[in-house]
């Protein structure tokens, strides 16, 4: 077996005596170890059966005491797992199947040579890189959340401690008071990764001075912004930092009692969330007298039920409740009034998985990182129309252009960028004119944008942005909880002008009650979700206003989305003929010859889009 | 709403016994309502009326809440499902590479509009939330496989394997 079972209770100087072994193990000279991804997105594109391969190949040939495979959680790099390192060298192979893995043992772990058709290709240079530390998507990142990424198995305690784990808990519980834990905070400067960007510290410090003998900490993993998965990539890949960041706010409060609120859309984060529980308590890392200091504290997994308005903070205490999850007005905020009426802390998974560094390292050192208000890292979730899809975790301050075009990579094909939409449904779109913004609570809110959860979902020039504020109004729409009017019915009017516009059936004057209801929702909506919601379309409206303007006026979508809006006719003088889009007709609706244009013929055209797609010219309108 | 004698057929002897089980496992915890409910949902496959009744009864909880807390979250279904669930990711990501055409030619081809069981059971087509695996938009799920990066003209395939 990989992992070192830990069956008994720790005290302090366990820990280090197990990073001792950990490192001599890893860095054993005559141990190869392969790292395979084994998060999420891996898992979909069949890592199980490339590692379940490797494993049976390297029994096979007896290799067993000098390679150990290792599976790990969110490498970051999802769009091309499955995805491996062979360790020490370093190696990053790619896009494997099964049948990759014999070439793997025989030439790399055999022989020793890299087997470069399963490297990475850098799409700008069209150059292979074997180095995982070489690929521009990797080397200028800085992972400080992400630390353990792909290089532990998560559901083993021993590498969890092995790279440092819970000797921050260990000091906090065994060298300092409550209020220097919050000081440590406060100077760490950090501020909630939800999005909202509230000081964590001062959180902590409304908590720990409410009164009650009992208090809860509750870690928000209702990841639910649509484009955002770094929780679920920190829960499934380092579970351990989570339950650390819990502890450590459970003895700065004076709590006995956490919960982990996590989507059940998320199957294999709850499924490592348990096992890390189990061991932890196993391991007296949770539970009665956390590492012989005389603390208790546990935790219990929560799993929600589907329902976007629950990553909400009171809606998520009254959802734990076991009711329907609907916000309720603060204050009294939940660090003086929050589950079961209790003084709690609910804070975001990444501002957790921070928490132990912070006071392993100190806050002077987190705070060494960053902007002015803004510090230490962020973990975004890039995807969309971008070349390197993944997590990416950059020091704030970063200018939003580098994470785009340096570690993403730029954008696929000959197409151009037109917008990042940052914030999710309570956020923004921010235009090629502002790309030089830098990551910071305050730039990008000034940008028109938000800095959310950390979803960044980049768009090319096929993206109709009216079509983008109709499908998150959509959202909010059917998200909303329903309680409070200006939410329920204000974006519902909201979307209706929208679909309205999309149907080519736009006025004049659409445009500015949009705005009036954006004005009006903002100002009079209960929670979060209702104030936010108008969000995106208010940073349309700023940056993409003749795009709306084209739709209404001259009924025609610039982007070529809106179907109502197309003509489905291909335009003889730019068609090249190259019958691209007869391919991919699905109803057989395009006639072509060689050397002719392409005809649609719109009685049997089902409007489905394909061919706008697949035309490399842009002849079809 | 279908009638009592129509639903019970639905929940068979050894269904009701787990139910009980799970409720007098729950019952005793405060705020575990949510919890019962996903694993009766589990068992059962979604819920007929007399199901909501008897959980009601078990929990002792009124059974307006527990209709309250069935019909506020999405992954409640007050709907018999068909053999297979296909759920189609909405989230942004997904949108933006083209998960509507996608979502199309499903309804197109079995006949069902989203949130809708086409008319011999075999699929149930969902749009559900972000999945949270944009690295492999567009993204589909039928049952528990997941099917990444898919297109309007791969998706029909796929589910052909799904009888």
């Amino acid at each position: 077996m990989n992992t070192e079972q830990i069956s008994v209770r720790l005290r302090r100087a366990d820990l280090a005596d197990i990073e001792a072994r950990y490192h001599a193990r890893v860095d054993d000279p005559k141990l190869r170890h392969i790292f395979v991804c084994g998060g999420t997105g891996c898992h979909a594109t069949g890592s199980i059966a490339v590692m379940d391969r490797l494993r049976e190949e390297i029994r096979d040939r007896g290799l067993e005491d000098r390679v150990r495979v290792v599976q790990t959680g969110c490498n970051g790099f999802c769009a091309l797992g499955p995805l491996l390192i062979v360790h020490p060298e370093n190696v990053f192979y790619q896009k494997l199947t099964p049948g990759d893995v014999t070439d793997i043992v025989e030439e790399h772990l055999v022989r020793g040579n890299i087997v470069e058709r399963l490297l990475y290709k850098d799409p700008a240079t069209r150059k292979f890189i074997a180095h995982i530390h070489e690929i521009p998507f990797f080397s200028r990142q800085k992972p400080w959340t992400l630390r353990n990424k792909g290089h532990i198995d998560p559901e083993s305690l021993f590498d969890a401690v092995g790279r440092g784990g819970y000797q921050g808990a260990a000091r906090v519980l065994l060298d300092m008071t409550p209020e220097q834990v919050v000081q440590e905070m406060k100077t760490a400067c950090i501020r909630g990764r939800g999005g909202a960007g509230f000081p964590s510290g001062m959180k902590w410090e409304f908590a720990m001075k409410a009164e009650g003998d009992v208090k809860y900490v509750v870690c928000n993993a209702d990841e639910g912004d649509p484009g955002a998965f770094m929780d679920r990539s920190i829960l499934e890949g380092d579970p351990h930092a989570v339950l650390e960041g819990m502890v450590i706010a459970a003895r700065a409060i004076g709590a006995s009692k956490g919960y982990i609120y996590c989507r059940s859309e998320y199957p294999l984060a709850v499924h490592r969330v348990e096992i890390a529980l189990d061991q932890a308590r196993q391991a007296g890392v949770l539970g009665e007298s956390i590492l012989g200091s005389g603390f208790d504290f546990d935790i219990e997994i929560y799993q929600g039920a589907g329902a976007f308005v629950c990553g909400e903070e009171t809606a998520l205490l009254r959802s734990i409740e076991g009711g329907r999850g609907m916000p309720r007005p603060r204050p009294p905020f939940p660090a003086r009034k929050g589950l079961w009426g209790r003084p709690t802390v609910i804070n975001n998974v990444e501002t957790l998985a921070n928490v132990g560094r912070i006071m392993v390292k100190g806050g002077a050192w987190y705070a060494s990182v960053g902007t002015e208000k803004s510090k230490g890292t962020k973990v975004f979730a890039l995807s969309g129309d971008v070349n390197n899809i993944g997590l990416v975790e950059v020091p704030m301050g970063t200018p939003l252009r580098d994470i785009i075009f340096d570690i993403g990579g730029g954008i696929p094909g000959k197409r151009k960028f037109k917008a990042v939409q940052l914030g999710g449904p309570s956020g923004g779109c921010i235009p090629a004119s502002h790309l030089d913004v830098v990551i910071d609570y305050e730039k990008i809110v000034e940008a028109g944008a938000i800095m959310g959860s950390g979803g960044a979902i980049v768009m090319n020039e096929r993206t109709c942005m009216v079509d983008m504020a109709r499908f998150f109004l959509e959202f909010i729409q059917e998200e909303s909880c329903g309680k409070c009017t200006p939410c329920r019915e204000g974006t519902r009017r909201q979307l209706e002008i929208l679909e309205k516009i999309c149907a080519g059936k736009g006025e004049e004057g659409d445009l500015e009650l949009l705005e009036e209801l954006a004005d009006m929702i903002t100002d009079s909506a209960l929670c979060g979700l209702g104030q936010t919601a108008s969000n995106p379309v208010r940073s349309a409206l700023r940056h993409f206003r003749p795009e709306f303007e084209a739709h209404i006026r001259e009924k025609k979508c610039p982007a070529k989305r809106c179907p109502a809006l197309l003509e489905f006719q291909v335009d003889p003088r730019r068609c090249k003929m190259c019958g691209k889009c007869v391919k991919v007709c699905p109803v057989d609706a395009i006639s072509w010859k060689k050397k002719e244009p392409a005809v649609i013929d719109r009685d049997v055209c089902v409007q489905c889009m394909s061919c706008f797609d697949a035309c490399p010219f842009d002849a079809i309108d | 709403m279908t009638c009592e004698c129509e639903n019970s057929v639905e929940v068979t002897p050894e269904q009701w016994s787990t139910v009980d089980a799970i409720i007098a496992e729950h019952r005793e915890t405060p705020g575990s309502l949510i919890t019962v409910l996903r694993k009766c949902q589990d068992v059962v496959g979604w819920f007929p009326e007399n199901l909501i009744d008897h959980i009601a009864a078990g929990m002792n909880i009124p059974l307006s809440e527990v209709f309250g807390v069935v019909s506020f979250y999405s992954l409640f279904s007050l709907k018999p499902k068909g053999r297979h669930t296909i759920k189609v990711c909405t989230g942004t990501a997904c949108y933006v590479k083209g998960v509507r055409e996608v979502m199309g030619r499903i309804s197109a081809k079995y006949g069902m509009e989203e949130g809708q069981t086409c008319e011999d059971r075999r699929f149930d087509l969902q749009g559900v939330r972000c999945l949270g695996a944009c690295g492999l938009a567009p993204v589909m799920v039928v049952d528990k496989d997941v099917h990444g990066d898919v297109s309007a003209d791969s998706v029909l395939e796929i589910l052909d394997a799904y009888k």
